[in-house]
């Protein structure tokens, strides 16, 4: 267990008080910020950022280093830095976390990252439900700039940065980087067709960074202990730690900095201490509710990109949700789609149109109504979604779909067959209700 | 006031959203009127359209008046699994309404939400911009009468 625990970004989580300046001062808070702007020159940050070998954490796993560079390069004079924190892929807490048990690591991270890309402003987008997070980050930026660490001339240089939080209003498709953007200059959240790319047209069509709180969160490490340092703990293929969520039918559930390398059985049976009332594992769903659903069976794959990728499946943003054996996958998958027919924003047809018809063909099996030609819609309808859609939600969407017919094809033919295993659905050719 | 708050936050395009936000904090039954959104299209030079686009496209805004407390139920999966759907159903029981309902007292209005973030104390509900988690019968009976004594 030692192992498989790290504290890098969470160092500090529960160890100071996410109010006080002070508390993180002392505990060596802006050490790296100072380093960064009195030794180092942007262009040394983003090369150590690309010798860590960082890659986004929200979901894509975009090396930062090279989308760093970008923006660095760009050849406007006004850029932007963006903080995505519209955390709201279910079954994830970890951006939470972070900001409401270290907001001032997030406030010193977003500035070495405006520093390097040599950025004047940054915003930082947090979910309109995560009330004392963004208390905490308002807080944490009031008293940075009181310190002197946000406004002009910060440390006496030529650098002058200052950062302004925004909040979400309920709309899931937000956390999409250019639905943000969107929103952020106030018009509805909807996508925007890419390329350009916000490094090179995103707000207001000034050159962006956008990450994620949790890859900023490892900005201050890689400045303070170089980008080889950070590469001692993971593997080839993803350096450094990974936060995850544990969530769902698990009796140890929460936030937990792991090594990238871990098998997911790790996670469940020591990390998540396994599944609570003495019922089995029946399936876990791991990187939020567009990710991959899969068995048991396959435990043995490691928190690992290119280990996951070879099984078609991503970390996602970290969450892993367990599922025990008085489940339905039916059931489950239902409520995903009525989640994602709910959240499309409705830009392109085959998302706008795509879940909700998922979610009907899913509804007839859960009500008993569906035939074995509905295998074939389902097929039909996931393709086009995955190839077709204008941005993740719909082409990321279909997958619980796809996973699950996949390695659960068995739980859809007994449904066919007027069989609900567990005995949720109610099979009752949507009579009930 | 609206006018307050739109000076406060300064008349520009990419203030719409904390403007409109504020105005329905501001706002007892938790709403936006009408003559608000006409009022912050005027000041603001949005097309009333827009503004009633935008108001429209995230659930957080009510263009119907709505309870004191707003409880946000969360129905995603790792809420579902530890029984979101019983929390929804003790919730119906105790204030007698529907979810998307107010009651007649003008105390609490019942929402579905997204995913609250609160996974590792499933199930969760946001009630008055509080969270909270471990729910069951008893602790949201609890909680409505602490709610009901305020």
């Amino acid at each position: 267990m030692a192992d498989l625990i790290l504290q890098r970004l969470t160092k500090h989580c529960g160890n100071i008080d996410p109010y006080d300046i002070d508390d993180y001062t002392a505990a060596g808070g802006f050490k790296a910020l100072t380093k960064a702007l009195l030794l180092m020159k942007p262009q040394e940050i983003i090369d150590e950022t690309k010798a860590s070998k960082l890659v986004g954490r929200g979901g894509a796993a975009f090396p930062t280093g090279a989308k760093m560079q970008m923006v660095h390069d760009a050849p406007n004079n006004i850029k932007y830095v963006i903080c995505n924190a519209d955390e709201g892929e279910p079954g994830t807490f970890k951006d939470r976390y972070l900001m409401e048990s270290d907001p001032y690591q997030i406030v010193e991270s977003i500035i070495i990252a405006g520093y390097a890309v040599k950025a004047q402003k940054a915003y930082i987008y947090i979910r309109g439900e995560y009330d004392k997070a963004i208390a905490l980050i308002k807080n944490a930026i009031e008293r940075t700039r009181e310190t002197g660490y946000l406004g002009k001339n910060i440390l006496r240089q030529r650098f002058n940065f200052d950062i302004e939080v925004r909040t979400g209003a309920g709309a899931y498709i937000c956390g999409e980087e250019f639905a943000l953007i969107e929103s952020l200059e106030g018009k509805s959240g909807r996508p925007r067709y890419k390329p350009p790319y916000p490094p090179i047209a995103g707000l207001w069509d000034c050159p962006t960074l956008i990450n994620n709180v949790e890859t900023l969160a490892n900005l201050p490490y890689i400045v303070l202990n170089g980008g080889k340092e950070f590469r001692s703990v993971g593997t080839d293929s993803s350096s450094g730690t990974k936060l995850i969520c544990l969530s769902g039918n698990i009796i140890n559930k929460g936030v937990f900095e792991v090594p990238f390398g871990i098998t997911l059985r790790d996670i469940i049976y020591s990390i998540g201490q396994g599944i609570p009332n003495d019922k089995e594992l029946k399936m876990i769903q791991i990187g939020g509710a567009s990710g991959s659903c899969i068995p048991p069976s396959m435990l043995d794959i490691k928190l690992d990109l290119a280990d996951m990728r070879q099984h078609d499946l991503s970390p996602g943003s970290g969450a892993i949700i367990a599922f025990d054996n008085t489940r339905c996958v039916i059931d489950i998958v239902k409520s995903l789609l009525r989640f994602f027919a709910h959240e499309s924003c409705g830009k392109c047809t085959p998302c706008r149109e795509g879940n909700p018809q998922l979610y009907n063909i899913i509804n007839d099996f859960s009500n008993g109504t569906a035939t074995v030609d509905n295998y074939k819609a389902l097929d039909s309808l996931t393709q086009t979604m995955q190839q077709a859609a204008l941005c993740g939600l719909g082409q990321a969407s279909p997958m619980p779909v796809v996973s699950t017919l996949r390695y659960f094809k068995e739980e859809y033919d007994m449904h066919l067959s007027g069989n609900c295993p567990a005995g949720i659905c109610s099979l009752d050719g949507g009579q009930a209700k | 006031m609206v006018e307050d708050i739109i000076m406060r936050h300064g008349a520009t395009e990419d203030k719409l959203m904390p403007i409109l936000l504020d105005i329905q904090n501001s706002n007892e039954r938790h709403y936006l009127k009408e003559e608000d959104l006409k009022t912050v299209s005027k000041i603001l030079g949005i097309p009333e359209s827009r503004v009633y686009s935008v108001v429209t496209f995230y659930s957080f805004f009510s263009l119907k008046p709505r309870g004191k407390y707003i409880i946000q139920i969360c129905d995603n999966a790792p809420c579902i699994v530890n029984g979101a759907y019983n929390v929804i159903d003790d919730f119906r029981r105790a204030l007698g309404i529907d979810m998307g309902q107010t009651t007649n007292d003008g105390m609490f209005t019942l929402e579905h939400s997204s995913c609250l973030g609160c996974c590792s104390h499933a199930p969760a509900a946001r009630i008055g911009g509080e969270l909270y988690g471990d729910l069951n019968t008893d602790r949201i009976n609890s909680i409505l009468s602490e709610l009901r004594r305020q």
